[in-house]
């Protein structure tokens, strides 16, 4: 036979048993749909997480009062516990490194800020004028920390979008003074940046520089020194000499952390990589069921065509045509299935994407075409049983009804 | 061109031993008008369908134009049934979802023909069957008589030396099986060996040899001067 008459002879037969044809094409496709959904989902929120780390700013180290007890990111590193204080002193001695760009030593604290008569709680963060390009941060208006001493403590703050609005509304906000505890510090900057950093939302911080900020919340200890570095290569480096640093410095205790962003976001990659394989395997799992659906109606279909499959012996056909015929009506079913499945599933990643737009839900292409496969080969591999049955059936009883 | 020789068909039916064909010698000739006659369940049927290979024998030599069909593999067989042989039974067993050009096309398309070479043919066969008007129409769009003329046409597109026949008028009312057996004969005049298989006398009367079948053995084989000229 040639191949074009055994595409229109299945076809034919698809179109002649319509309702076991949409009921499998319909689990095919709902499982070649879920199976990118899911893992456009899984993806998305991978890349969700990778974009927010990389909006932390790049080559970047970090370090941490507090020596974590594990290898990797343990929870009294992200909390911040501090056994011994770092120090202004601290950071200005690793900035000594050929390899680092930029510094900025990193105080936090909340207060009660006013103006006029509007007051609300806000997070002050004591920092350089380094701070500003080390985050990829943005200005909408005036301008960013001084460059100065960093011990030089001057009545300057730079605020968030929302502290501006809702402490001076409408007015300009620039040039104004801003309460802050007991002292007052002149507005100069207004911050455009969006999004969460270090579990801070920028639009509601207030930053000053850090001497100021000592004073303010009265500890001489930092919460953070963030390090830029020169290239990713560099960032070894200088993570090896910030911990010697500070060893020497605190007598000998190695009692900081230093991480990069990188080693963070390795271990949220991983956790969501293996999330959305995981999502995506159990997706898959639906794809074996549709395939023993399959094998059922194309059981049922071989047993309803019986008196055909006798005839279309009796006019010649040879067992290998017989199972050619099967497995092919099979394997178009899979393949249209699974075609209905991907305009559902890149549908509804669509769908996805215009509910959730911070979420890039794409499905990734090894999803695609491991469900492309999958399907094909569920749908082959489930229909061979079938199809073999149909082979073996003995002619003359097939013409008869088939017993 | 067919020659039986000792054939036997044995069934086995629980634990008794059918014996539907019981030691059958027969030689047919190219062009022969065979009727086959005979009660109920006297193997009509399985004589059939041993020499169009549907059914093998369970002991006992079939030729068939001088090859030995019971060598044969299943390949082979399957070829031979397309090329050589042609099958009208009492149920049609058109397929329903083909329009009848499409299931009288069919031999062809299980033989690999191309479709330009197919096209000729099939009209061929639909005008030599007077079924023209009716090529688009699906087998419950026409009546008895119409489907086994489409039933014939696909038992001889591929232009068979042996067409056979198993009651094919059992189901059709006395005019559309006067048509068909014209058909049939017609068919016949111009080469094809025809066996059919027949409850009518009238019909075995008309064919050329007639043979009476009784459990399983050929009990008469009476060949006769040509009914009509
Ligand atoms: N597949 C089968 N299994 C068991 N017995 C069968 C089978 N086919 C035919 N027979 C038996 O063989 C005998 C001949 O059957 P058949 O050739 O159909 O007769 P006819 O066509 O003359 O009516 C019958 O007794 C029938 O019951
Ligand atoms: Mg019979």
């Amino acid at each position: 036979m040639i191949p074009a008459d055994v595409f229109s002879y299945s076809w034919q037969s698809l179109k002649g048993y319509r309702a076991r044809t949409l009921l499998m094409l319909l689990a095919m496709c709902i499982s070649v749909a879920s199976v990118l959904l899911l893992t456009a989902l899984g993806e998305g929120a991978r890349r969700y997480v990778n974009n927010e780390f990389a909006s932390l700013g790049t080559n970047l180290v970090i370090v941490i009062p507090g020596r974590s007890e594990t290898a990797g990111v343990g929870l009294n590193t992200m909390m911040g516990v501090t056994p011994r204080d770092l120090t202004l002193d601290d950071a200005r001695a690793l900035r000594r490194h050929h390899a680092v760009t930029r510094i900025a030593p990193l105080n936090i604290g909340a207060v009660e800020a006013s103006w006029q008569n509007r007051k609300r709680e806000v997070t002050v963060m004591g920092s350089t004028h380094e701070l500003l390009d080390l985050r990829h941060w943005k200005l909408a208006a005036g301008q960013f920390l001084p460059q100065a001493d960093w011990d030089r403590s001057s009545p300057v703050c730079v605020i968030g979008k929302k502290i501006r609005d809702e402490l001076f509304g409408a007015q300009a906000a620039l040039g104004q003074w801003l309460r802050l505890g007991e002292n007052r510090y002149r507005v100069i900057g207004i911050m455009a940046s969006e999004g969460r950093s270090i579990g801070v939302d920028v639009q509601e911080i207030v930053i000053i520089p850090v001497s100021s900020a000592q004073s303010l919340l009265n500890t001489p200890s930092l919460f953070r020194i963030l390090i830029e570095t020169k290239s990713r290569e560099s960032m070894q480096k200088v993570i090896d000499f910030a911990l010697d640093t500070i060893k020497q410095r605190h007598y000998g205790e190695e009692d900081v952390t230093v991480i990069t962003q990188d080693a963070v976001l390795q271990t949220f990659d991983n956790i969501l990589a293996a999330l959305t394989y995981g999502v995506g395997g159990i997706a898959a799992i639906s794809l074996a069921v549709a395939g023993i659906l399959i094998m059922n109606v194309m059981l049922v279909a071989v047993s309803q065509r019986t008196t055909e499959i006798g005839l279309l012996k009796a006019l010649g056909a040879s067992r290998r045509k017989i199972l050619l015929l099967i497995l092919s009506e099979a394997l178009l079913l899979s393949l249209l299935g699974a075609m209905l499945g991907f305009i559902l599933g890149l549908a509804g990643s669509w769908g996805i994407r215009l509910a959730l737009p911070e979420l890039e839900a794409y499905p990734p292409l090894w999803a695609m075409l491991a469900s492309l496969l999958v399907a094909i080969m569920t749908g082959l591999l489930f229909s061979l049983m079938p199809a073999a049955r149909a082979a073996k059936l003995d002619a003359v009883s097939a013409l008869q009804g088939g017993h | 061109m067919i020659k039986l020789e000792q054939i036997h068909r044995d069934f086995q039916v629980g634990d008794q031993t059918v014996h539907a064909l019981d030691d059958i010698n027969l030689e047919i000739t190219q062009g022969e008008y065979l009727s086959v006659m005979g009660p109920s369940g006297s193997g009509k049927s399985t004589l059939l369908n041993l020499i169009g290979m549907l059914d093998h024998a369970t002991s006992g030599i079939y030729t068939l134009n001088g090859q030995n069909v019971t060598q044969m593999d299943e390949h082979q067989e399957a070829e031979t049934r397309n090329r050589h042989i042609g099958f009208v039974f009492q149920a049609f067993h058109l397929i329903p979802r083909l329009t009848a050009a499409e299931n009288i096309e069919l031999p062809l398309v299980l033989a690999g023909m191309s479709p330009a070479e197919r096209y000729q043919r099939v009209e061929q066969a639909l005008k030599a069957m007077n079924l023209i008007e009716r090529a688009h129409h699906k087998p419950d769009q026409l009546s008895g008589g119409q489907r086994q003329r489409v039933a014939i046409a696909r038992a001889t597109i591929t232009e068979p030396a042996v067409l056979l026949a198993d009651e094919p008028t059992g189901n059709l009312d006395q005019k559309s099986g006067q048509d068909v057996i014209d058909t049939l004969e017609t068919l016949n005049k111009k080469g094809i060996t025809l066996i059919v298989v027949t409850h009518d006398h009238h019909l075995g009367d008309r064919s050329h040899r007639s043979l009476k079948m009784v459990d399983g053995r050929i009990v008469s084989d009476r060949s006769h001067v040509q009914a009509e000229t």
